[in-house]
């Protein structure tokens, strides 16, 4: 498709202080221009009137399982979940087995991506080789291949000697460094929060101080560096004021949060259902609420959803033994609205930009706004239509969600990626 | 569902109280010469015990004999667990087997109630899971304490050593509760979280054994996990000296506060022999009134 021409929606586009009805023209894999009564031009014509029209989200936390454990996802398919998402871009973590430490690896998804995926897929290299926290990756190499940013998610590198090392060398780079802040002597055979829903179900706890240590770590160790430093996945009420701290100090310091951890707190879950085993665990009704408030002032950079697919079989067992990991693309957009926007916490306005020029400034994507001459990828919105989320119809190869059978009002409709509408409801 | 037993929490006083009272009804087959009944003759129960334990599985399997039903245990050991098999493989074949109850010992919290969500046709008996819950050990010292006191109500029951890791400090905080029980906690701080005092009505916590002691009515010792204490909860070698039930410290009890142990006993650390053997302790009553605890559970789940 050439040209398309976004008729009648209500554009809302953070990065340029757009909020109004008009036309969204897209050519050749670029935003052409907003605008009122565009001329089509031979453009082919989108209806969005009753629409929201924003520019694509951005996913800048997904796990997409290949190579290596493609009987949980692959690029293709979780490339298809992000689209059914609303997601126009995802960038995928490098726990796959191998560990995504070369450039080597990094060229061969972003090649794998170009040849099934359905959205933008963006490489982020692995800290240290195998992810194992002691000997760096080629950060530089990597980058150059197409790494968007570093990190050993799944796992924290331990090692503060190391860590600074890789935020020094990440500095120089000017390549962010992502942390899954865990302290694992703290964290150590945890399988929920620990709290009061710990005690009752006789399941080990991980303290939310076993992820605070490590953020209050990395932020004195990117001042020690002048690194990048994004907190992954940030689940807890100290953190946040930490970063918030730092932020005021000036630091370069950014988060994300996930939907579930805003969405649902740990006495909430359905007990030994394995759908709600999750690192960070789902935390307590305090840290949720200061989940929101942070978003609500501010302190929170991006909503990511640390899309996690899990086969059915390995997610079947024992609550202490099955791994950790919830699917996170389709309901995104469904549990923002609900615990977010529709509440009145945030506007609509903000919850794009934490899908849009959140993560794009951090990654520095050069996307997430419909700037010309930017790549035309936009995600339609209707705020109000009531759906069901069936977990069976994911078209994710994972069925590991705790919304299934979830109603919401509001969702992505339509997603376009390059000036190609490639998903709708 | 079909109506199992997988925790006490779940339970209702009225239900506990009906367990308790039947199984006054088998306490005297005890003693008996002819100890079996035919109440659940045909029956077949499974005893599936994937974590190692000896009273626990001979007192169920007594039980069942007991009211005529066949009884056949199996443990992890030499199963096709030990070659990989999952949970939900193993119980969903002995299921095709048509067991009419299983019980079930496991070292994962949770794994009766996992097992009860995926095998809603048997009824499974929670002969305890991981640090979650033992219902049955909770129900046998209700008995146990309602041989020697007119009721629950009122009392005042010390629960001292593990907290954290103890399924049956659980299932009796759960079911004392219910009663309104006055319930006190004690142990190292590590082992004993202060959000244990929110988990039921009733419960308060000290490190002081003294004061956990002081005018108690009934004595709750919990055996020292030994293989917990590499976790450095609590220097091991002091332990007895903070928290072990001496003769000195159980003179601050009531003067007929008796003295209860779920076994097996870790002598000269959380309870010293002169205690263990003293006319205050009921830790042998304990072990017996299982036996008829066990039959009322089976005798409710099948019938």
């Amino acid at each position: 498709m050439a040209k398309l021409l976004i008729r009648n929606g209500r554009v809302i586009d953070p990065a340029n202080r757009i909020d109004r009805v008009a036309d969204v023209l897209l050519a050749n894999g670029i935003v052409r221009g907003v605008g009122e009564n565009l001329p089509s031009r031979g453009a082919e014509e989108f209806d969005a009137t009753g629409l929201i029209v924003a520019p694509g989200f951005i996913d800048m936390h997904v796990h997409l399982r290949e190579p290596g454990f493609e009987s949980s996802e692959t690029i293709e398919s979780g490339s298809k979940a992000a689209a059914a998402g609303g997601f126009t871009s995802v960038c995928c973590m490098p726990n796959t087995s191998p560990v995504n430490d070369t450039a080597h690896l990094t060229r061969y998804i972003i090649e794998r991506a170009k040849q099934v995926a359905k959205v933008n897929v963006f490489p982020i290299g692995a800290i240290t080789k195998g992810s194992a926290g002691e000997e760096l990756a080629s950060i530089g190499a990597m980058q150059a291949a197409g790494t968007v940013a570093i990190s050993d998610d799944g796992r924290p590198v331990m090692n503060s000697r190391v860590m600074r090392r890789a935020m020094e060398i990440a500095a120089s780079f000017d390549i962010p460094v992502i942390d899954h802040c865990e302290d694992l002597n703290l964290s150590a055979g945890g399988d929920m929060h620990e709290g009061l829903a710990s005690l009752r179900y006789g399941l080990r706890g991980i303290p939310a101080c076993s992820e605070d240590v490590m953020v209050a770590r990395d932020i004195l160790l990117a001042e020690v560096t002048g690194a990048r430093f994004h907190v992954a996945h940030l689940s807890t009420t100290n953190a946040i004021a930490m970063v918030a701290e730092a932020k005021r100090r000036g630091l370069r310091v950014t988060c994300e949060v996930t939907p579930h951890h805003f969405a649902i707190h740990d006495l909430e879950i359905t007990p030994y259902d394995s759908n709600y085993k999750m690192k960070p665990p789902i935390r307590c009704s305090h840290d949720v609420a200061a989940m929101i408030e942070g978003i609500k002032a501010g302190y929170i950079d991006a909503i990511a959803t640390d899309h996690a697919p899990h086969s059915v079989t390995d997610k079947m067992q024992e609550f202490e033994r099955c791994p950790f990991g919830i699917l996170g693309l389709e309901t995104a957009i469904g549990l923002s609205l609900e615990c977010l926007v529709h509440p009145g916490h945030i506007t609509i306005e903000r919850m794009i930009e934490l899908f849009t020029t959140g993560p794009a400034g951090i990654l520095k994507l050069n996307r997430g706004a419909l700037t010309p001459g930017l790549p035309a990828d936009v995600t339609l919105l209707d705020l109000e239509s009531k759906w069901t989320y069936d977990v069976n119809k994911s078209a994710s190869k994972s069925r590991n969600s705790p919304f299934d059978g979830k109603v919401f009002r509001g969702r992505a409709v339509g997603t376009i990626v390059s000036g190609e509408l490639i998903w709708q409801a | 569902m079909t109506k199992g037993l997988l925790d006490i929490e779940a339970l209702d006083r009225a239900e506990i109280e009906s367990l308790l009272t039947r199984a006054v009804d088998f306490q005297p087959l005890q003693t008996q010469r002819d100890k079996r009944l035919d109440l659940l003759d045909g029956r077949l129960v499974v005893n599936l015990f994937f974590e190692a334990s000896t009273r626990t599985r001979i007192s169920f399997e007594i039980a069942a004999k007991r009211l005529g039903a066949d009884a056949i245990s199996i443990s992890a050991q030499g199963s096709s667990v030990s070659k990989g098999e999952t949970l939900l493989d193993t119980v969903s074949t002995l299921s095709a087997m048509k067991p009419d109850a299983i019980v079930m010992r496991h070292a994962a919290s949770g794994a009766p109630h996992f097992l009860a969500r995926h095998l809603p046709t048997i009824p499974i008996i929670n002969a305890g899971d991981g640090q979650h819950e033992h219902p049955t050990q909770a129900l046998l010292d209700a008995r146990t304490i309602l041989d020697n006191r007119a009721s629950l109500e009122g009392l005042r029951v010390a629960i001292i050593g593990d907290i954290l890791h103890s399924r049956v400090a659980r299932s009796n905080i759960h079911l004392l509760s219910k009663f309104g029980v006055d319930i006190v906690l004690c142990g190292p701080a590590p082992l004993v979280p202060q959000d244990l005092k929110h988990i039921a009505p009733g419960v308060s916590i000290t490190h002081d054994i003294k004061q956990a002691l002081r005018d108690t009515d009934i004595i709750m010792m919990l055996r020292v996990q030994l293989e917990r204490q590499n976790e450095t909860n609590f220097p091991a070698g002091e332990y007895s000296r903070f928290y072990g039930l001496r003769a000195e410290n159980l003179a601050l009890a009531k003067p007929d506060a008796i003295v209860m142990h779920p076994g097996p006993m870790n002598r000269g650390r959380e309870i010293s022999t002169e205690v263990a053997d003293s006319s205050r302790s009921v830790i042998l009553s304990q072990v017996e009134n299982g036996i008829a605890v066990r039959m009322a559970v089976l005798e409710r789940v099948l019938q």
